[in-house]
């Protein structure tokens, strides 16, 4: 599909990287003139996507999460939130609510949250190869 | 993030400032975890009118909270979530687990 404008980030798996991320995406999405009810959801299945990758991806060193940004056609923003860390084993069980391998710091509740907040949701993941997180909500035009 | 206390005849009050998302989460369950070991309370509230985002994070924070409360036979109640706060803890269906007060209440009132 063609996307109208994107971006491409790179940035190492670092928790204080979370706010950036959220901070990026709502600025790129601020071209589409999404309330901030949408922008609220927008930023919180981002940093969901995220957090996930700098807990889970890589256990023992800090690699690279990757943020692509799309704005499809009819108002639609796709993001993708991408890591080459060590994948999950069975996706169906990661996204089932409050499931999490993260103790009693994580609530099990991430992947919830981006089913609810975007319009769709694709999680695809190679145990040892990573985990490629595809979101997309499209943004309703005011009148 | 930022974490405010204010205690009186029981009541202990937190409230969180900021951001709390997985970066800030450690931080705030500290402040929550030494206030409550310090005042020894009857009653907990955490105040979130001055969070300007949180995510499943600060679910996290919430049910360890409670937790640690009820563990020495204290309550934990929620005030006045924003609208991105609320979104987050309607979803987690945290409003059937711990009281959330829309406005700040007489008692045990917020700071």
């Amino acid at each position: 599909m063609n996307a109208q404008n994107y971006i491409k980030l790179e940035f190492p798996a670092r928790s204080v990287n979370e706010g950036f991320a959220r901070a990026a995406v709502a600025a790129f999405a601020s071209q589409l003139d999404p309330t901030l009810g949408e922008l609220g959801d927008i930023k919180t299945a981002v940093s969901e996507a995220v957090t996930n990758a700098v807990v889970h991806a890589y256990p023992d060193k800090i690699g690279t999460v990757q943020l692509r940004l799309r704005i499809l056609p009819d108002a639609v923003l796709e993001i993708v939130v991408k890591d080459h860390g060590v994948g999950i084993a069975d996706v169906t069980q990661a996204r089932a609510p409050l499931y999490t391998t993260g103790g009693e710091e994580r609530s099990g509740m991430g992947f919830t949250i981006m089913e609810s907040f975007m319009d769709k949701l694709r999680v695809k993941s190679v145990p040892g190869r990573g985990t490629t997180v595809t979101m997309s909500r499209r943004i309703r035009r005011r009148g | 993030m930022q974490t405010l206390k204010q205690y009186a005849d029981g009541c202990l009050t937190v409230r969180l400032r900021g951001e709390l998302d997985h970066s800030a989460a450690a931080e705030a369950m500290r402040a929550i975890e030494e206030a409550a070991e310090e005042y020894l309370p009857r009653q907990c509230v955490l105040d979130l009118s001055g969070l300007s985002f949180m995510d499943s994070s600060g679910i996290a924070v919430i049910l360890k909270a409670d937790r640690l409360l009820r563990q020495s036979g204290a309550s934990l109640s929620l005030s006045q979530p924003p609208e991105q706060v609320r979104r987050v803890l309607e979803i987690a269906g945290l409003s059937q687990m711990v009281p959330i007060q829309a406005r700040k209440e007489k008692e045990c009132e917020p700071i």
